[in-house]
């Protein structure tokens, strides 16, 4: 019995070794499980994260790329904004200047046809009045014309010199007859002085009338319009223009008054003689 | 655009020409003239006037007479005027106005300004000086 009992014990005890070395066996492998599943675990994290950094860094690569490609195209429009503003901005001073010197044709063109536009000696001088009041935009002025047996100046039109319509500057006196002398325009220094009283042998401007070289007369002006601060671009082209075509349409005017005078004298003494008693 | 009629009232026939020459920029449109005030009654009378221009000196009715029959009369009251004029002083600006010119421009005309101030008082837009 007793022997039988440690057969049963000793049986266990082997039976408890064998489960014992077999859970030893499962803990190891379990262990090597462990380390073997930990290593691919930290590998793979390794290498997630290489691959990451990787990609994460190509793609700001990129973007910087971008980025600086795009301030360049920023940087070219503006500096095309830039040159299409400043071509905007010429044209539209081209555009004003255009105009400006449109409306001043315009203003040569229509002083140039009237001024020819009949041979009637008041008519012309009415016409040169005119274009001096309403296209230079002068309150006083006067046109003399050279009297070449006198050999002086005397006032055939005038604005505003009433009690000077019967004076005489004699050729080459003063600033007057010096321009009738020698052919060239007077101008003052208009910014400085255009507030001074009317002087009649100090005008503001004077211009020699002339045929060619031939100077029939000037036109003297004293005074401006109060809304007219001083002498423009178009008053120096409006002075060249009434120069040469006023002293042409004056001086033809002239002579054609004269020679119908003439012909009307002729025409009378011819009625004269043919009505006649024989 | 309806075809617009100017009447310019000028005793000045260059002054009649240059305002021509400025106003046929408004492509189309039709330009009457007078010399003087009682003309440009006349000319009102027997036409469809859109806007007129007119001097203030001028003989036998000056443009201030002109614009007040005109403002007088229901039938053209509202009728546009611009006073085109020698006349610089603000008094005489004032006056012009105060009879009802709607835009004052002083002599030597700038075409620019005054194709400006047609086109605004066409547009109801107030008028800078």
């Amino acid at each position: 019995m007793e022997k039988e009992k440690k057969e049963d014990i000793f049986k266990k005890s082997e039976e408890f070794l064998q489960l014992f070395q077999k859970t030893k066996e499962f803990m190891e492998e379990l262990l090597n499980e462990n380390a073997r599943l930990r290593y691919k675990i930290a590998t793979i994290e390794t290498k997630g994260t290489s691959s990451d950094t990787e990609y994460y860094q190509k793609q700001l690569q990129e973007l910087q790329h971008n980025v600086k490609k795009l301030i360049n195209e920023k940087k070219e429009l503006e500096e095309q904004y830039k040159e299409v503003e400043k071509e905007n901005k010429d044209f539209a001073t081209r555009y004003v200047e255009i105009e400006e010197q449109n409306n001043n044709l315009a203003n040569l063109y229509v002083a140039s046809y009237q001024l020819h536009s009949t041979l009637d000696f008041s008519e012309v001088l009415r016409i040169v009045m005119e274009i001096i009041i309403n296209l230079v935009g002068a309150e006083v002025f006067s046109v003399m014309l050279f009297d070449e047996k006198a050999n002086n100046l005397k006032i055939v039109a005038n604005e505003g010199l009433e009690d000077h319509s019967n004076d005489i500057i004699e050729l080459g006196e003063g600033i007057i007859g010096s321009v009738a002398k020698t052919g060239e325009p007077y101008y003052i220094n208009q910014s400085l002085e255009l507030s001074i009283d009317i002087d009649f042998l100090h005008p503001l401007a004077c211009i020699p009338l002339k045929i060619k070289e031939h100077v029939i007369g000037v036109i003297c002006i004293y005074k401006l319009f109060v809304q007219k601060e001083g002498f423009s671009a178009v008053d120096y082209e409006l002075f060249n223009l009434l120069a040469g075509h006023a002293a042409t349409a004056i001086f033809s005017a002239k002579l054609y008054t004269q020679s119908e005078r003439k012909l009307s004298t002729i025409q009378g003494f011819l009625d004269l003689l043919t009505s006649a008693p024989t | 655009m309806e075809q617009l009629t100017f009447l310019i009232v000028e005793d000045s026939p260059t002054m009649r020409q240059l305002l021509s020459f400025s106003l046929k920029r408004f492509k189309g449109c039709k330009i009457i003239e007078a010399i003087d005030g009682v003309d440009a009654l006349k000319k009102i009378a027997s036409a469809r006037v859109d806007m007129i221009l007119a001097d203030i000196n001028m003989p036998v009715m000056d443009g201030l007479k002109l614009i007040t029959i005109i403002r007088q009369n229901p039938k053209m009251k509202d009728l546009p005027i611009i006073i085109i004029t020698t006349e610089g002083a603000e008094e005489d600006r004032q006056r012009g106005l105060k009879l009802g010119a709607n835009a004052y421009i002083t002599k030597p005309v700038q075409a620019n300004h005054l194709l400006k101030t047609i086109t605004d008082l066409l547009n109801n837009r107030p008028i800078k000086e």
